[in-house]
C-alpha cells in the first residue's frame, strides 16, 4: 500500500481544462472518492494516477515516488473499469489470472491464485465460463478479481458499480466498504453517486469543472459544505437552498424571503464579514431537518403541496413557495400525517446553513472541529 | 382471413413475376454446375447424359492449367498476408493514436486507392514495376495488389476498432502488460472477426482479378488461374467450352470453401464490447 499526491495538476484537452491545478494528499490506507457531475474531471485525475493520461503540468507522486511520466505497466497499482473490460475471448480463469500472466507466473500457480480470489467474491465455479456467459454482477465481481489477484500499491476504481442495478449497487458497496476495513488498502474511487462516497469514503474529494471545491471526511462534507454547490451535491435529497435578503440590526440578522418566516440570528464575525460582499446570502436547511410545523414553531417556511412521495420509512414532500421555488422535506411516516393543500414546515435554528453571495460556507464563530 | 380475388390473382401475378425474374439469374448458375459433367456441353443448357468427369481428367492432365491454380494460390495467400498484417499493424495505429490529420489521411487514401488498382493506372504501374525489375514476377502481382487494398482493408478496420472500447488495452496495461503484450493478448483476438473480413475480401479480390496479372505477367509459368482460362480458347477464339465449365468450376471452389470454413470458424460475428 502507498500514499498518492497531486502536486499543482492540470490537464487539458485541447481548449478544454479537463483538470485545473489541483493538489490533492492521499494517505496510505485511506479510501477517497473522487464526487462530481460528470465532466467535473474526477475520471481523468483517476487516469493521470493509473497512467493512463499524462499531466499537462504538476506531479503525480505513488508512494513518494514521481510517476508521471511512468508506464501504467510500472506502477504496480491496479484497476476496475466502468465496463469491466472484461477479455471476451478468455475464461473467467485466464481473465482473472491475466495481471499474473503478464509477471510471468506458471500456469498452475496463477489459476490456482484466481480460483482463491474467485472464491471469496462467489464466482469460483464460473472459472471456465466467458464474460458474457455470465450476469452482470458477476462480471462486475469478476474484474474486480482480477484487481485484487496480485499485491498493489493503489486501487483504482472508476464509477464500478454504475452498470449494476440498485439491489446488486447495494450488495457490493457493502461487499467493497468490508474489503477496506479488511485490507486497509488505499483506494481511489471515482463515482458521481454522493450515497456511494459517504458510504464508502475516509475522505471524499467534491470536484465541480476540474477543480476541487472540498476535501474532507463524510461526515463534515454532510454537515459543513463548504460551498453551495456541495450542499446541493450531497444529500437524498440534496440541501434545501433558498436565496435570503439580509437586514442587519441591533446585534441581529433578520432573513427575508417568499414564504419564510425565520426568527433573527445572533450575528458573528463570519456574517459581519460576509454581508461586506453581498446583501443576499442563500440559506440551506437539509430535507431531514423539516418537521411538519405545528403551533408555535418558530421559523417556518410554507407553500403549496407539489408532491408527496411516499418511500416506505418516510415520505418526500416537496412544497412549491409563492416565487416558484420548492422546498423538500422528508418526513417520517410514523408521524401519521395528514396533509392539506396549504403546507407549512418547521426547523430549528441549529439547523440552518447560511452560505454568502458568493456562495461560500458562512463559519460559526469558534467551530469545534468534528471529530 | 379469405382472400378477394383480385387480391388473389395480383399475388398470383407478383409470384409469377418472381419466379420469372429467379429463373433468369439461376440459369447461368445451373450450366455452371451442369456443363463440367458434361462430355458435349456446349452454351446451351442442358442436363448432362451420361454424367462423367472426363472434363476433369482433362483440366488436371493440362500441367498448365494446373501451375496456374497453384500461382493463383501464391499470389493470393502472398497478397492476403501483407494486406492482413499491414491493414491491422496501420489500422490499430490510426484508431488508438492522436496523430493529427489521421482522418485526412485514411480518407485520401481510400480515395486514390481505387485508381491504384483500377486500369487508369495501368501504364504507370506497368512502368514502375518495370523500372523495379519485378516485371514476370509474383512479387510485382503481389505488391501491386497490397497497394490497391489496402486503403480499404486499413479504413474497414479502423472502423471495426474505433468500436472497440480502449478499456481492454488499458486494463491490460494497468495490469502490467506492455503495449505490445496489451496488442497480442487482448486487441488481437478482439478484433480478430474484422481482419478475417478483411483477409476474405482480399483473397476473393486477388483471385477473382485479371488485369494486373495479365498485364504484368508474361510467362506461362507465372499466370494465374484467371488469365489460364483463355487458354481453353481455341486460335479462332472459340471457346473449349467443356474443359472451360470444369476449370471454372475448379477455380471457384477454394472461394467458396473459404467462405464456408470463415462462416464454421468465425462465423462472422463480432465478439463486441460487454454492456459498454
Amino acid at each position: 500500500m502507498a500514499s498518492v499526491e497531486f502536486k499543482n495538476v492540470s490537464k487539458s484537452f485541447g481548449e478544454f481544462n479537463a483538470v485545473s491545478n489541483i493538489n490533492l494528499s492521499i494517505g496510505d490506507g485511506e479510501f477517497v472518492c473522487l464526487l462530481g457531475p460528470s465532466g467535473c474531471g474526477k475520471t481523468t485525475s483517476l487516469r493521470m494516477i493509473a497512467g493512463l493520461e499524462t499531466p499537462t503540468s504538476g506531479q503525480v507522486m505513488i508512494g513518494g515516488d514521481d510517476v508521471t511520466y511512468l508506464h501504467p505497466k510500472d506502477r504496480q497499482i491496479s484497476m476496475v473499469f466502468q465496463d469491466y473490460a472484461l477479455y471476451p475471448h478468455m475464461n473467467l480463469a485466464d481473465n482473472i489470472a491475466y495481471p499474473l500472466k503478464v509477471r510471468g507466473e506458471a500456469v498452475a500457480k496463477r489459476h490456482g491464485r484466481a480460483k482463491e480470489v474467485a472464491d471469496v467474491l462467489k464466482i469460483g465455479n464460473l472459472m471456465d465460463r466467458l464474460p458474457s456467459q455470465i450476469s452482470g454482477g458477476q462480471q462486475q465481481r469478476t474484474s474486480l478479481a482480477r484487481a485484487l489477484v496480485y499485491p498493489s500499491r493503489v486501487y483504482l476504481f472508476d464509477e464500478p458499480l454504475s452498470n449494476l442495478d440498485a439491489k446488486l449497487r447495494l450488495e457490493a458497496r457493502g461487499f467493497l466498504n468490508h474489503l477496506q476495513r479488511d485490507m486497509g488498502m488505499t483506494a481511489v474511487y471515482v463515482t458521481h453517486d454522493q450515497a456511494e462516497a459517504m458510504a464508502l469514503a475516509t475522505r471524499i474529494a467534491v470536484m465541480d469543472q476540474g477543480k476541487i471545491v472540498q476535501y474532507a471526511p463524510p461526515i463534515e462534507i454532510y454537515r459543513r459544505p463548504a460551498t453551495t454547490f456541495v450542499a446541493n451535491f450531497v444529500g437524498n435529497p440534496p440541501m434545501n437552498l433558498v436565496p435570503v435578503d439580509a437586514i442587519q440590526g441591533d446585534g441581529q440578522l433578520q432573513l427575508r424571503a417568499e414564504g419564510l418566516a425565520i426568527g433573527a440570528l445572533p450575528m458573528s464575525n463570519g456574517i459581519a464579514k460576509a454581508l461586506e460582499t453581498g446583501k443576499t446570502l442563500t440559506l440551506g436547511v437539509r430535507p431531514e431537518h423539516l418537521l411538519i410545523a405545528t403551533e408555535g414553531s418558530p421559523n417556518k417556511v410554507s407553500g403549496k403541496l407539489f408532491a408527496n412521495e411516499n418511500m416506505g420509512p418516510e415520505s418526500l414532500v416537496t412544497i412549491e413557495r409563492g416565487d416558484g421555488a420548492r422546498v423538500t422535506a422528508r418526513i417520517f411516516t410514523d408521524d401519521h400525517i395528514q396533509l392539506t393543500e396549504d403546507v407549512t414546515l418547521s426547523f430549528l435554528a441549529e439547523h440552518v446553513h447560511l452560505f454568502d453571495s458568493t456562495g461560500k460556507r458562512i463559519p460559526v464563530d469558534n467551530e469545534a472541529p468534528l471529530a | 382471413m379469405k382472400l378477394t380475388v383480385p387480391a388473389f390473382l395480383g399475388r398470383m401475378a407478383f409470384s409469377a413475376l418472381a419466379a420469372l425474374i429467379g429463373v433468369v439469374f439461376a440459369l447461368p448458375l445451373i450450366w455452371f454446375l451442369f456443363a463440367p459433367f458434361n462430355a458435349r456441353a456446349e452454351l446451351g443448357l442442358a442436363i448432362p447424359n451420361p454424367w462423367t468427369l472426363s472434363n476433369f481428367f482433362t483440366v488436371f492432365e493440362n500441367k498448365f492449367a494446373m501451375q496456374a491454380l497453384w500461382n493463383s494460390l501464391i499470389q493470393s495467400v502472398g497478397g492476403v498476408i501483407l494486406v492482413g498484417a499491414a491493414a491491422t499493424l496501420a489500422a490499430y495505429a490510426l484508431s488508438r493514436s492522436s496523430i493529427p490529420g489521421k482522418g485526412a489521411v485514411t480518407y485520401v487514401l481510400l480515395l486514390f486507392s481505387s485508381v491504384v488498382s483500377g486500369s487508369a493506372a495501368m501504364v504507370p504501374i506497368f512502368l514502375i514495376v518495370s523500372a523495379a525489375g519485378l516485371m514476370d514476377t509474383h512479387l510485382a502481382v503481389i505488391l501491386v495488389f497490397a497497394g490497391g487494398l489496402l486503403p480499404t482493408a486499413m479504413f474497414i478496420l479502423r472502423d471495426f476498432i474505433d468500436s472497440i472500447p480502449k478499456s481492454y488495452e488499458e486494463s491490460a496495461m494497468v495490469a502490467g502488460a506492455s503495449p505490445v503484450q496489451a496488442f497480442f493478448d487482448v486487441a488481437l483476438p478482439v478484433i480478430r472477426p474484422g481482419i478475417v473480413v478483411v483477409v476474405v475480401w482480399a483473397f476473393v479480390n486477388i483471385w477473382g482479378s485479371f488485369l494486373i496479372p495479365f498485364i504484368l505477367l508474361r510467362s506461362d509459368t507465372n499466370m494465374p488461374a484467371s488469365v489460364a482460362i483463355y487458354s481453353f480458347y481455341s486460335e479462332a477464339g472459340t471457346p473449349t467450352v467443356t474443359l472451360l465449365a470444369a476449370y471454372a468450376l475448379i477455380y471457384s471452389l477454394p472461394v467458396i470453401v473459404l467462405y464456408l470454413f470463415v462462416s464454421w470458424k468465425f462465423g462472422f460475428r463480432f465478439f463486441g464490447g460487454i454492456k459498454a
